[in-house]
């Protein structure tokens, strides 16, 4: 009896926590099913489709028709896609490192700035806000050879300036340039993180006579790797898809014609295959062909990081 | 390309509602035939900016109070209307360019139009030739015409008594007249450009100039490409050439970047072009924005001194599996009927004579409409440049061209653009580009024929 009672005064506490667990995770599931519902209709599913589709000739207005690897067929064949993904590329090569480089200055300004840092912080990240077609719109003046405000600016210091949206060779760095405007996002990541830096490992430094350099080289960057990686993650994946603006620019009706070759971006090529040619099926292909590139080129930074990026819980 | 005030919302500057004199005129006229009608109505792609829209809109309203009628503004969006179709709950009308018609037509989401011609009464031989070919495809009638746009030559004459020239030293059949004009009025001041001599208005009017060296792009039955000929090749090199003069592509386009094209301080105006050809609505911004400015108005001439224009416009259409198709079809008939255009065209004339302005007529792809606007409402001015540029429109109607229909129109458009731009901008030949336009070209057509 005493054992079937202590038994039975054992089995209550199981029974409670196995009984705390399923509410606990009925609960978590609660909390998270909206983003699983929507992850599955917004994300998983589309995918999916767009797999299959990929497999497909489909133009949306007549149901799919199955045509096996002919997509990937063309991909290899198309020189169009080349010059897309070549474009993508040396904007991807030339945007990331100069965009990280120049907001992690920005944001190391910010972090000494002591008066009016609020100020600072609102004008350096309020043109992120601007939206993208407007930027576009915007850029298609402040680059314009003759009358733009940057060739201007370049002119009162001697400098003769390019033909930032009508010679092709100088499209793609005024493109660059018109992206560093919306510089803000990345600002205040780097910002947050230079924040949360330890100062008493500046202390640290400046005893052991520590120069600014050596500051920054062994104390902040190690403490902000993991801040920079990630951006350097993000903006790599953002630049190759970069859309809006370019289209704006050189697509739409403000359509100079200079940019149909130096400004068919990986994306505005998808774009318009998909819905001014209504080849979806190809469209599909090209966007999987992308996701291969992003993930190929993640993995690879993923890989070089743990050379760089210091985590301080590992 | 450059926008058309007249069937786009950019010109809003005259307003709805509609005044109780043109109410009273259009019920007063007579309708298309009547047909019966109820149930909702949705147009996708047409927005009501102006009193031609709101006119015709109006009138529609009028003869059938029991449609209830939805109009989804702005431009067309191809994503709207594919994903409406892909989702079987397409509009009923759709308002497009013409162009990309017969793609979405050899692709079955649109409907012929045969019975509702029949059922409207709407008289086809009352479209301009040059409107209604790109909306036949294979004999069949998928769309109605509504605006047409033609090309015609807009001189600026302050530039040409600078140059001591006279008007018809400017024979567009002379392609070395062209090119000495080019050269004479082009003036470059310390390394900017500060005067176009003669805009080829490249890439968008090349199928013009192809036309006018007696070649075309795609033949008559759309299913050829001829982007290659000897005939197109010497065009591209010829009108690409007369950039050359401005210092190249780059330098000449980013002069005309800063034209204040639709102002006081237009191109014009501000003496900053020689010639160029010029689809007809420029005429108006011309005489509303800078009625005395020094131009003078001519029509384009191929080699053999034919007069030559280039059509462009749009058109009703009906998807497949549209709800109200009867509704569909009595709008069309209606927005498009002579009647109801003429009634619009009046209000518009009354409009600028009470603000003291020039009305230059209103283009339509309907002739019988155009008889009656021209023959009745559209008046000498006593501005004696802008009242010969009306003649001058009227004189190159029948004489434009338009692409013919064909099921990749977008593709082909996208062919023969890159190429032009590819030479432009240095990177080719005409000949390589127009080759590597002929091969892609012709198997966008291989492909959406074989479909």
């Amino acid at each position: 009896m005493g054992a079937l009672r202590t038994g039975t005064v054992a089995s209550r506490p199981a029974v409670g926590r196995s009984g705390l667990r399923r509410a606990e995770a009925r609960a978590g599931w609660s909390f998270i099913a909206p983003w699983v519902v929507g992850f599955l209709v917004f994300t998983a599913v589309p995918m999916v489709a767009s797999l299959y589709l990929s497999f497909t000739e489909y133009d949306v207005l007549r149901p799919p028709r199955s045509v096996g690897f002919e997509n990937y067929r063309e991909l290899a064949t198309d020189p169009r896609l080349r010059l897309a993904l070549w474009n993508s590329f040396l904007y991807t090569a030339l945007y990331v490192p100069l965009s990280v480089a120049l907001a992690l200055g920005l944001a190391l300004m910010l972090d000494r700035v002591t008066r009016a840092a609020g100020f600072f912080r609102t004008a350096f990240y309020v043109p992120s806000l601007t939206p993208t077609v407007a930027v576009g719109a915007l850029f298609l003046w402040v680059l314009n050879p003759s009358v733009g405000i940057l060739n201007r600016a370049l002119a009162l210091v001697g400098v003769d300036g390019p033909g930032w949206t009508t010679d092709p060779a100088w499209i793609k760095p005024g493109l660059v340039v018109m992206s560093l405007w919306s510089l803000g996002g990345t600002i205040v990541i780097l910002y947050a993180a230079l924040r949360n830096v330890p100062r008493n490992l500046y202390e640290a430094a400046r005893i052991e006579g520590a120069s600014g350099w050596a500051e920054f080289r062994h104390v902040t960057f190690p403490m902000i790797s993991g801040a920079v990686f990630f951006v350097l993650i993000v903006n790599t994946i953002a630049s190759l898809q970069v859309f809006d603006e370019v289209y704006t620019m050189y697509f739409g009706q403000m359509d100079s014609g200079a940019g149909g070759s130096a400004a068919l971006f990986y994306v505005v090529y998808l774009f318009r295959q998909a819905f001014e040619f209504l080849n979806m099926g190809y469209a599909s292909a090209m966007a999987w062909l992308l996701f291969v590139v992003i993930l190929v080129i993640t993995l690879f930074q993923l890989r070089v990081s743990r050379s760089w990026v210091y985590y301080e819980g590992r | 390309m450059n926008r058309n005030p007249d069937d786009h919302e950019d010109r809003a500057r005259y307003r709805r509602p509609l005044t109780a004199l043109a109410l009273a005129a259009c019920l007063g006229l007579a309708a298309a035939q009547q047909m019966e009608a109820s149930g909702d109505l949705r147009v996708l792609g047409f927005g009501v900016p102006d009193e031609i829209a709101s006119v015709r809109v109006d009138r529609f309203r009028e003869l059938y109070p029991d449609v209830n009628l939805q109009l989804t503004e702005g431009a067309i969006d191809q994503q709207q209307l594919l994903t409406a179709i892909a989702s079987g709950n397409p509009p009923d009308v759709v308002y497009l360019n013409r162009d990309d018609l017969s793609t979405y037509a050899r692709r079955g989401a649109l409907q012929p139009l045969d019975q509702c011609i029949e059922q409207a009464g709407i008289d086809v031989s009352q479209f301009r030739p040059a409107a209604l070919q790109p909306v036949t495809l294979d004999g069949t009638v998928y769309g109605v015409p509504e605006f047409n746009n033609i090309v015609l030559m807009i001189v600026n004459t302050a530039a040409l008594d600078e140059a001591g020239m006279a008007l018809e030293d400017l024979d567009t059949s002379d392609w070395e007249a062209i090119a000495r004009f080019n050269e004479q009025l082009t003036t470059v001041d310390g390394g900017n450009v500060t005067r176009i001599g003669f805009d080829p208005k490249l890439p968008e009017f090349f199928p013009l100039w192809v036309r006018a060296n007696g070649g075309q792009l795609v033949s008559d039955d759309g299913r050829t490409a001829m982007l290659d000929s000897p005939e197109a090749v010497e065009a591209l090199e010829f009108a690409a050439g007369l950039h050359d003069a401005a210092g190249g592509r780059g330098p000449f386009m980013a002069f005309r970047d800063t034209w204040d094209f639709f102002g006081a301080g237009n191109q014009v105006a501000s003496n900053q072009i020689g010639a160029w050809p010029m689809e007809q609505w420029y005429v108006n911004v011309l005489v509303e924005s800078s009625p005395d400015a020094p131009v003078a108005f001519a029509p384009f001439r191929d080699r053999q001194g034919n007069v030559l224009s280039f059509a462009t416009g749009s058109a009703w259409a009906v998807p497949a599996g549209a709800a109200n198709p009867d509704a569909a079809c009595a709008f069309m008939a209606t927005m498009t009927h002579p009647d109801t255009w003429y009634a619009a065209a009046q209000e518009r004339a009354r409009l600028r004579a009470e603000s003291g302005a020039t009305y230059t007529g209103t283009y339509t792809g309907n002739l019988a409409a155009d008889e009656r606007i021209f023959g009745e409402l559209v008046q000498p001015s006593g501005n004696e440049a802008f009242d010969r540029g009306v003649e001058v429109i009227l004189e190159v109607q029948d004489a434009a061209f338009s692409i013919p229909a064909n099921p990749a129109g977008a593709e082909v458009r996208q062919a023969w653009t890159d190429a032009v731009n590819r030479v432009l901008n240095g990177e080719q030949t005409a000949a390589d580009a127009l080759a590597q336009a002929q091969q892609e070209t012709q198997a966008a057509l291989d492909e959406a024929w074989a479909r």
